[in-house]
């Protein structure tokens, strides 16, 4: 029987679903949104702002994808959840009702109490209108201070820094994201965004935004007493689950919407998927909230399967949109697996791939080895257990490496010394480009004293032979 | 805070530079564009200087009697005009001597003055007849113009690239030159430009409409096939082509680009001015004065040269980059440009060794065939050599390379969209209409190069000329007309601020059609994608020259197999992830298309 899916938000998580359950079935389906009218990539606005692309460009899908694959798009902010009712209001005045429904909200962006944060030329970075409010208050400005020192921190540093606006950024801790980054990789961002011109200011936090007399932010004071004169402050201290429309709805929230492994809310029906869904139990190593793109459309798949019934088999495991097809649809409820955790950034014009676990602060029964290159722009780290040698994770910054080569040496808990010795079938650089496998080996093996060899080198004849192994 | 003082002054001295240099540059175009104006038109015995005596001595009286010996013309438009004028009388006079008795051991074929011969001689005469500055200081303003226009394009280029090494695109969408224009204001440029092609066509068919008629019944077809028939938008528009705003800069550039083909094309006698200043180069090569052809060949190539160091500069850290941009330059240099004047130099064919059949559409016409034949050993090694790069060398090399092997790192088109193309990449229609045009009418292409050679070969061997209803001289002619010319030139270049770099490539070069087909069907070649990490940002898709929406596959995690794709590496240059990677390899040449990818993980397992 036909049901209508109702999806609220047009973002990855959301997309991905309403993708997924029209391959998977008939039922009507209705994406809500009040950001854009179509589907775009949010990691990309940063390019919009610089002039790389046209925001038309960053949409994946032509706009006429969504007639064609009968997807229903009604852009309407909703404001309340009725379960009881199964019907969603909206701030028109006007209700849409559901059989099922996804939420896939997203986040907004964190403020924590500064005064002066709400005043004009303060702003994060997150939704479509994050970029216009940015482009408005970008005219003429002669500084402008970031504050936080995450993903989205660098990025509007990167977007200001295009248009030769003078950047303050401020960053809490002692490197740049180095809750994230081991101490290495973390300096040598810190030495490229200095090397662009920014003015980087570590373990500096902001006190006070201070307005002018039309409202508009004049200056902020730093917890050392500085005040720094600046015409914008961007406000990049994460995101939180966008939530507070659910409050009294009956839907169960904590940070974000909480779910269990099949992305279900307490409701039955009603799901959600992305950054705004907290796992009530996550799996090992894992947080509740991720909000990052790629867990976004992982959730977004999972969650069609549940939508649209569920099979018996597992899904997730690290896959991305495809293979759905293989897949009867069954009536059991399929549970989230993430998979192995992967991600990549660019921090300026360094690139950074991440497969697996690697900890700030390695842990004591860990050890890894890191090489890099002379010039400080280049690096390779790969942590294993100390006592069984498995490999645990891989971080690259300035080199490319195959993530399915990666994932299948993580699943399969590898030997360190044998990754090492076919390291040459992971590597994903350009044709032509230097190979650093052998400077790897050579660093492992002074520190280890062995005497390994790289046997296998780029190539995918070699990586394919390897993952058909 | 000293950093930061040293970056602000660094930045403001590179501005000082970038604005010389553009001031310099500017300067020299403004020269360029009036050279073939300011010199003067006068026809004396010695300007004429046709090696043929009758010929000279019919138009020297013919001239004389119109009062034109002599007399000075400001521009070349009223001294071409009476000249051919002159020209025509001359050929009547030696046409009725001719009918009254030829003068005593006189050939016949000699003394008459043939039609093909008006325009050659108008042409010789016009940039002979020329005297001025230009005429007598080539050389100072050879320097003045393309010394200076190197000079200042270098000091402009360099230093946009002087900070980290690293993608490079800020503000191309905010620049009026590289933006591109409305949609709109491209249909009318698109519609006029055809419109003026054919009623041209016209013209250059010697009054017969058929063959206009013919290319717009064949177009109107493929427009009604992709708008009506197949259109996928039901009803919605496909992807916008617009800018926010219209870049005018950019459209000054297509009409200049535009104007340039138009003259070298159809109207040489007018730009005397060009030819005269690469004169003294032209000599040191060949030995011989210099043709509008040369006047292209060393603008082309200097063109390419310096946009080529553009795109090494932007591209520094990118060795594939930096090695394929080496390889354009150096074919074009060598091979397009320097060898075939040498071979001149040494009395042998003027043969370009990298040029390959179809897009080398005269490779089989008669002329060639038979100096090919007649030069000996060398010739016959061109005329083999030609043959086997057709039938061996384009599916063997593309069967392990795909057809960037030609298209991105030898060909002269190529090298051109790849160098001063290179900031236009972004203009590519990236809809599935495009595609779906694209298709059609490179196909289309391929097989009118395919039946005009088959036509053009059949009088060569038979020497019958008509074949069914068409006259190979004709279909010939208007294959070099409206393909070779107005296709490959006007629209090929003339539209690279309007409609992206390579629109010849994608949409007309028979030869890609060729290794395209080879390419999808029976090639190592594709782009893999690494694993799930696309996050759909779209600048693969946007810097793809051949507007091949590369995202659609990399977002599903499929290779990316497709005819046009000339394997640039621009998109995997391009992705902030590092995502995409051109790779070869026999492991798997039949699943490198299929639609879920040949490697993907379920379950943890790693499933085919």
């Amino acid at each position: 029987m036909q049901q209508h899916i109702v999806i609220i938000g047009n973002g990855i998580a959301g997309i991905t679903a309403a993708r997924q359950i029209r391959k998977l079935s008939e039922h009507r389906i209705t994406v809500v949104s009040s950001e854009t009218d179509h589907f775009f990539s949010r990691t990309a606005l940063m390019y919009v702002y610089m002039g790389h692309l046209r925001f038309e460009d960053t949409k994946p899908y032509e706009d006429w994808f969504w007639k064609k694959n009968r997807i229903e798009l009604l852009r309407g902010f909703v404001k309340k959840v009725e379960p009881e009712q199964r019907r969603l209001l909206l701030e028109d005045g006007s209700t849409l009702c559901f059989d099922k429904l996804l939420i896939a909200t997203g986040s907004r962006s964190n403020k924590f109490g500064w005064p002066g944060q709400d005043l004009a030329g303060v702003q994060g970075l997150y939704h479509y209108q994050d970029l216009e409010s940015m482009e408005r208050h970008s005219a003429g400005l002669r500084r402008a201070v970031i504050v936080g020192g995450g993903l989205i921190g660098i990025e509007m540093a990167e977007m200001l820094h295009s248009r030769h606006i003078p950047v303050t950024f401020l960053v809490r801790e002692k490197n740049f994201w180095d809750g994230v980054l081991p101490l290495e990789e973390a300096q040598m961002i810190n030495r490229h965004i200095r090397e662009n011109g920014i003015d980087l200011r570590l373990e500096t936090e902001l006190k006070e935004i201070l307005p002018d007399a039309q409202g508009k932010v004049r200056a902020v004071v730093t917890n050392k007493g500085e005040t720094i004169e600046c015409g914008f402050v961007g406000l990049t201290v994460g995101v939180s689950p966008n939530v507070a429309f659910l409050q009294d709805s009956g839907i169960e929230t904590d940070r974000g919407v909480l779910v269990n492994e099949h992305l279900e809310t307490n409701i039955p029906g009603i799901f959600a998927a992305g950054d705004c869904a907290q796992l009530r139990a996550p799996r090992p190593g894992r947080r509740p909230i991720e909000a990052v793109w790629y867990t976004g459309r992982m959730m977004g798949e999972t969650a069609a399967y549940n939508l649209t019934g569920g099979d018996q088999s597992a899904v997730g495991s690290g896959q991305w949109a495809v293979g759905g097809e293989r897949l009867a649809v069954g009536a059991g409820l399929v549970p989230y697996d993430p998979g192995i955790w992967f991600n990549s950034a660019k921090f300026f014009d360094m690139e950074y791939q991440v497969y697996g676990t690697i900890l700030p602060n390695m842990p004591e029964h860990q050890s890894a080895v890191y090489w890099e290159h002379p010039e400080g722009r280049r690096s390779v780290r790969i942590a294993y257990q100390r006592q069984t040698g498995n490999v645990v994770g891989f971080n690259l910054m300035g080199v490319r490496y195959r993530h399915e080569v990666c994932e299948k040496w993580l699943r399969a808990g590898t030997h360190i010394e044998e990754v090492l010795q076919n390291l040459g079938i992971a590597n994903f650089d350009p044709e032509f480009y230097r190979q650093y496998e052998t400077e790897v080996i050579a660093q492992y093996n002074r520190q280890s004293g062995r005497n390994l060899r790289l046997k296998k080198r780029r190539g995918l004849a070699g990586a394919l032979a390897f993952l058909r192994g | 805070m000293k950093e930061n003082l040293l970056i602000k002054t660094m930045g403001f001295n590179m501005k000082i530079i970038q604005q010389t240099g553009l001031v310099l540059f500017i300067g020299a175009l403004l020269i360029f564009l009036s050279v073939n104006g300011l010199d003067r038109y006068r026809l004396t015995p010695e300007s004429l200087g046709l090696s043929n005596v009758h010929h000279q001595q019919a138009i020297l009286d013919a001239a004389r009697q119109s009062g034109m010996l002599g007399k000075t013309y400001a521009s070349s438009f009223s001294f071409h005009s009476h000249l051919k004028k002159n020209i025509r009388a001359a050929q009547q006079t030696l046409k009725t001597t001719a009918q009254n008795g030829l003068p005593e051991g006189v050939n016949k074929g000699e003394y008459l003055l043939g039609d093909w011969i008006v325009k050659e001689y108008a042409l010789q005469i016009t940039r002979q007849s020329a005297a001025g500055p230009v005429a007598s200081h080539p050389l100072l303003f050879l320097m003045l113009t393309f010394g200076l226009g190197i000079l200042g394009g270098l000091l402009y280029i360099l230093p946009q690239f002087s900070g980290t090494a690293g993608i490079k695109n800020n503000h191309i969408y905010h620049r009026s030159m590289t933006r591109g224009l409305k949609a709109g204001l491209r249909g009318i440029f698109l519609a006029t430009t055809i419109t003026g092609i054919l009623i041209g066509g016209v013209a250059y068919m010697g009054g017969k409409w058929l063959w206009s008629l013919l290319a717009l019944f064949v177009g109107g077809f493929i427009l009604w096939r992709v708008f009506f028939t197949e259109n996928p938008s039901t009803g919605c528009p496909a992807r916008s082509a617009s800018p926010e705003h219209t870049g005018w800069l950019g459209v000054l550039t297509g009409v200049l680009l535009i104007g340039f083909y138009i003259l070298l094309y159809w109207a040489p006698q007018h730009i005397t001015g060009w030819v005269r200043i690469v004169d003294p180069l032209s000599r040191a090569l060949s030995g011989n004065p210099a043709s509008h052809w040369f006047l292209y060949g060393t603008l082309y190539t200097v063109v390419v040269l310096v946009m080529g160091v553009r795109m090494m500069a932007k591209y520094r850290h990118n060795k594939y980059q930096l090695v394929r941009t080496g390889s354009v330059m150096f074919f074009q240099t060598a091979f397009a440009f320097l060898i075939p004047e040498i071979l001149v130099r040494l009395n042998q064919p003027y043969y370009d060794f990298k040029n390959i059949w179809p897009l080398n559409y005269t490779f089989f016409f008669d002329y060639n065939l038979k100096t090919l034949t007649n030069s000996g050993g060398l010739g016959i090694f061109m005329l083999v050599w030609g043959i086997v790069l057709i039938v061996v060398g384009v599916p063997v090399i593309t069967y392990f390379f795909g057809k960037r092997w030609y298209c991105s790192w030898v060909c002269g088109c190529g090298g051109l969209a790849e160098t001063l193309g290179d900031p236009y990449r972004q203009l590519s229609d990236k809809s599935l209409r495009a595609w779906k045009y694209e298709r059609w009418i490179i196909h289309a292409v391929l097989a009118f190069a395919v039946v005009m050679t088959a036509l053009v070969l059949y009088t060569y061997f038979t020497g019958s000329r008509n074949v069914l209803f068409f006259n190979s001289d004709a279909v010939r002619n208007w294959y070099g007309f409206l393909i070779g010319s107005a296709f490959a030139g006007i629209v090929g270049t003339g539209f690279y601020p309007l409609m992206g770099n390579r629109v010849w490539c994608r949409f007309g070069c028979p030869l890609a059609a060729y290794l395209g087909l080879v390419q999808r069907f029976k090639s190592r070649f594709r782009i893999t994608v690494n694993g799930g990490q696309c996050i759909s940002c779209g600048n693969c898709s946007t810097y793809c020259e051949m507007g091949i929406d590369v995202r659609h596959y990399a977002q599903r995690g499929q290779d990316i197999v497709r005819s046009s794709c000339v394997g640039c590496g621009v998109c995997a240059a391009v992705c902030p992830r590092g995502v995409l990677r051109l790779e070869n390899s026999s492991a798997d040449v039949q699943e490198r298309a299929s639609d879920v990818r040949a490697i993907h993980i379920i379950n943890g397992k790693v499933e085919l």
